[in-house]
């Protein structure tokens, strides 16, 4: 007989019984580098501090620097699912600035390309969070269709992701033609994808066993915490800055608001899978109302002039000249323009000191105030939640640290 | 589209919800009121603002149920030199509201509106990492954004583009 041990001393339960557990900032289902210490006892969360700023670039900084065109690509960079929005939010900022009144199609463009944006973001949101509790299946699908939606972005902006395609004034040039009739097939056919992924998990007894219940949000919590968008929604609160707040022609559609008062991990599922649904109606009623006419606003000093006319007119000839070397010259004041972004509420804060540059741009970004509720979501939850939740509040960090 | 002049007269605005409800809470509280590009803007003093936050919140006309950001402008040399901002979203009545206290270079404390608003918390943690103000009575008042041994906030204008060499 050897040393056998046939009463192990395992302490009782207690306060020393707790252990401090690293999440991230590589692990893959924190959706980017976000790092998260965890205080766990056995399998249950006691405490978590979310640990952010590895990807801080200092955009805000590196705008002030810049003339108020340059700062459209920047705008892509904050977030990288959703670069439509970033783009949207900005110019609809510095338009507000300057005063600018933008043509019908313009606005119509943008939104539908808007709409589109919500759908990506949407698709990556889904596959991944699905991915991340073992549905491998959706992933793929997802990202069929994204793939789709890429291909139309690169052929408007000649870019997959980063299309800095809005201007000030505007877009940056006519869609090409084919275009509204590429997307009017993807529109047709989309409503069965969503089909094909709500097969897979709206009635998938493990989907609903991972999600439903878990990570519950009260819409008091929510609304203290800041939280927006379909997190938001998924709390009971029916607020839609696209119907409440009406921007770039919004009150000119006709779509319903997810809403559920479920306010667990499978209702922001739900709502999400809604919206997708209600993005491609929109979708379907900006190509079937498309208007007529310019797609560039009247003002010479702050939108590039064409190229045909540069080969033609003195006058183009130097207002281009003008615009590349020294910017324009936005009337001085601050702008609070805020958009309802495929995560929530996107909104730019820009001072003007009456310069070509801008004096401060602020980003307030949906993830940023959507990761405030994490830990209200988790503690007191199992370890695996944590994961469902992560997924749910649909967080990108390159928005977060910006 | 000409812009319109921006109304500054807090006599012309005061019929405004927002500004209405802080004047029936402290006709001398308001510093300065400003509208322009639709957008009401009012200046508070710093110590007011705990105070001033909780009147939007509660009051009836104009309940502002959502804080939506709070941010910060430098504006070196010149003083006061920096402005905390804040911006406060009414749901139900589908408008919002900017308030803004003035900071002067030798004294960078303002309170904390966590105790109102918990959504507070990153934001001005994200302000003093960024400009260097100090929130009293913030719950954790760390840096979020830069290192933790950062030198320097880099946000403020003094503060060079490309950073130090």
């Amino acid at each position: 007989m050897g040393n056998l041990t046939l009463a192990p001393n395992i302490p009782e339960p207690g306060e020393d019984r707790t252990m401090i557990l690293n999440m991230g900032p590589q692990h893959p289902s924190t959706h980017g580098v976000l790092r998260l210490v965890l205080e766990i006892d056995g399998e249950t969360v006691i405490r978590v501090l979310p640990d952010i700023g590895f990807l801080h670039t200092g955009i805000e900084k590196t705008c002030e620097a810049k003339f108020y065109q340059q700062v459209v690509p920047m705008t892509d960079r904050i977030d990288y699912l959703c670069p439509m929005s970033n783009n949207l939010c900005y110019v609809l900022a510095s338009e507000k600035l300057l005063g600018l009144e933008i043509p019908p199609k313009a606005q119509w463009v943008r939104v539908l390309l808007n709409e589109l944006t919500r759908i990506n973001s949407h698709l990556v949101w889904l596959g991944t969070h699905a991915l991340d509790m073992g549905a491998m299946t959706v992933f793929l699908y997802c990202f069929r269709e994204r793939e789709d939606i890429l291909r139309l972005f690169e052929m408007v902006s000649g870019q997959r992701m980063m299309t800095s395609y809005f201007r000030i004034g505007g877009l940056a040039l006519e869609p090409p033609i084919g275009f509204f009739e590429r997307v009017k097939k993807f529109a047709d056919r989309f409503p069965t994808n969503v089909d094909e992924y709500e097969n897979l998990l709206t009635n998938n007894p493990i989907w609903k066993g991972r999600t439903k219940g878990v990570a519950k949000l009260s819409a008091e919590d929510a609304i203290a915490l800041g939280a927006t968008g379909p997190t938001l929604r998924a709390s009971g609160v029916d607020f839609d800055l696209r119907r409440d707040m009406p921007y770039s022609g919004y009150e000119n559609f006709k779509f319903k608001v997810p809403v559920s008062q479920d306010c667990d991990v499978y209702a922001r599922y739900l709502c999400r899978v809604q919206e997708l649904r209600e993005s491609i109606a929109i979708v379907g009623q900006a190509l079937a109302g498309m208007p007529e006419g310019p797609v560039k606003a009247d003002a010479p000093k702050v939108v590039l002039p064409d190229r045909e006319k540069m080969k033609t007119e003195m006058e183009a000839l130097i207002y281009h000249f003008k615009i590349v070397t020294e910017g324009f010259a936005v009337p001085a004041g601050e702008v609070y323009q805020s958009i309802e972004s495929p995560r929530g509420e996107m909104a730019y804060y820009i001072v003007s000191d009456g310069t070509a540059k801008p004096y401060r741009v602020h980003m307030r970004t949906p993830s940023y105030y959507n990761l405030q509720v994490l830990p209200n979501m988790i503690v007191g939850r199992l370890l695996a939640d944590v994961v469902a939740a992560i997924g749910s509040i649909d967080i990108v960090l390159g928005e977060i640290d910006r | 589209m000409a812009l319109a002049p921006a109304i500054t007269d807090i006599e012309l605005l005061k019929d405004h919800p927002a500004l209405a409800a802080l004047l029936a809470w402290s006709r001398d509280g308001v510093e300065a009121a400003k509208f322009d590009r639709d957008e009401m803007t009012v200046w508070v003093a710093a110590k007011n603002i705990h105070e001033v936050c909780a009147v939007l919140r509660d009051n009836k006309e104009f309940p502002c149920n959502f804080l939506e950001d709070v941010t910060c402008v430098d504006w070196y040399p010149s003083e006061p030199r920096f402005e905390v901002v804040y911006h406060m979203l009414s749901m139900a009545k589908k408008e919002r509201v900017r308030i803004k206290v003035k900071l002067a270079s030798g004294q960078l404390t303002v309170p904390s509106i966590t105790p109102v608003w918990p959504s507070a918390n990153f934001p001005e943690r994200e302000v003093f990492d960024l400009f260097g103000i100090q929130f009293e009575g913030h719950p954790y008042l760390r840096r979020i954004l830069m290192p933790e041994d950062w030198e320097g906030h880099p946000l403020r204008k003094d503060f060079p583009v490309e950073g130090y060499r």
